[in-house]
């Protein structure tokens, strides 16, 4: 390192003694030794005061630099180390969800079975309900639209009855029935009892 | 039939008619404009309703009445239907004319015929009933078509029923 940056300071020597033609050196590529020497204790010199006055500023520095990425490191650790308990926290809340989820299901399960038979129980009885009350009705129907045609009918034969007789019944007729009434009761002879038809 | 109310205005047109010596015709006439009040809505109706003034209900009757009846049956029938008894004017004339008929020691015989009666057919009639109840009758006959034909005689509490009418109703019955 300490050639590798001697040689780096000493090319704009190099570069200078090239241009410069009133000096010479012992080499080709060489400052003179004593150039060299003083380089060095420049050199020297720049790297004591770097050390003494840097070195505890870039010490800090890494120092600091190393306290912040070891908490770094720690305070990673340890959200590592939450987040491993958050995911172990919810796993077993997962764990927990899926249970109650079965839980509740199964609740649920039983529930509709039971609301399913019950409203297929109550259908069935209310269709049968239903039929039982659609048979009546429509044998009540049936019966009474019997009876009012049979009343009908009834009522229609003795209109026509008493229209039939009556046309029928002449004056001639009229006058025949008034003597057949009067022998009828004449000959009966005694006393007639109650309600008595000739 | 025993109410004395009815009783009374019976016993009281009943005199009226016998001191007028009108009593035979007045009771006839009363009778037969009882059996057409009876069967007629719209003369009841008239004849009983209050709220027509008993001047106008006795211009009814005597409209109604007019020359076809004695002057003793159209007063005695205003005066019941005057005084607001329209609706037992009916009774009344029933017990006038059953009071009539006890007096000359008759039964009452209602006569109803589809036609009406001939004189002749009306003495065989009554001498027919006569003989089939034991007791001479007070005959009256009313001209009632629901009979169809032949006769209904009632005599007291006795029907002889000879009508087609109960022989049409029993064939229907049959039916």
């Amino acid at each position: 390192m300490s050639s590798l940056y001697t040689t780096i300071s000493l090319l704009p020597q190099v570069a200078w003694d090239t241009d410069d033609k009133g000096v010479t050196s012992d080499g080709a590529i060489l400052p003179p030794i004593g150039e060299i020497v003083l380089q060095t204790i420049a050199t020297a010199i720049i790297f004591g005061l770097l050390f003494k006055f840097a070195g505890p500023a870039i010490k800090k520095y890494y120092a600091d630099r190393t306290v912040r990425i070891q908490r770094e490191l720690d305070e990673a650790a340890a959200a590592k180390e939450s987040a491993v308990g958050d995911a172990a926290q919810i796993r077993e809340s997962l764990g927990d969800i899926a249970a109650e989820k079965a839980r509740m299901q199964a609740e649920a399960d039983v529930a509709a079975a039971a609301l399913l038979a019950e409203g297929r129980s109550r259908l069935v009885a209310e269709v049968a309900e239903l039929e039982a009350r659609a048979s009546a009705e429509i044998a009540g129907l049936a019966s009474r639209s019997g009876d009012e045609l049979r009343g009908e009918i009834s009522r229609l034969a003795g209109r026509a009855i008493d229209l039939v007789v009556a046309e029928s019944i002449t004056e001639n007729t009229h006058q025949q029935l008034i003597e057949d009434f009067i022998a009828t009761v004449g000959a009966s002879g005694g006393p007639v009892s109650n309600g008595a038809s000739s | 039939m025993n109410d004395p109310r009815i009783d009374g205005y019976a016993r009281a047109l009943f005199e009226v008619a016998r001191a007028d010596g009108t009593l035979e015709e007045v009771e006839d006439e009363l009778f037969r404009f009882a059996r057409s009040f009876e069967s007629t809505e719209s003369l009841r109706s008239a004849l009983t309703d209050d709220s027509i003034p008993p001047s106008r209900r006795q211009g009814i009757v005597e409209d109604l009445l007019g020359d076809s009846a004695t002057p003793t049956t159209v007063q005695l029938i205003s005066l019941v239907v005057g005084l607001g008894h329209g609706h037992d004017l009916v009774d009344i004339i029933d017990a006038l004319v059953a009071r009539a008929s006890a007096s000359k020691n008759l039964a009452l015989a209602e006569v109803r015929s589809a036609v009406a009666l001939s004189e002749d057919q009306q003495s065989r009639l009554r001498a027919a009933l006569a003989n089939a109840t034991g007791q001479q009758v007070n005959l009256k006959v009313v001209v009632d078509p629901k009979v169809i034909g032949g006769i209904v005689a009632t005599v007291g509490d006795t029907v002889i029923d000879g009508s087609i009418r109960t022989r049409v109703d029993q064939l229907k019955a049959r039916l």
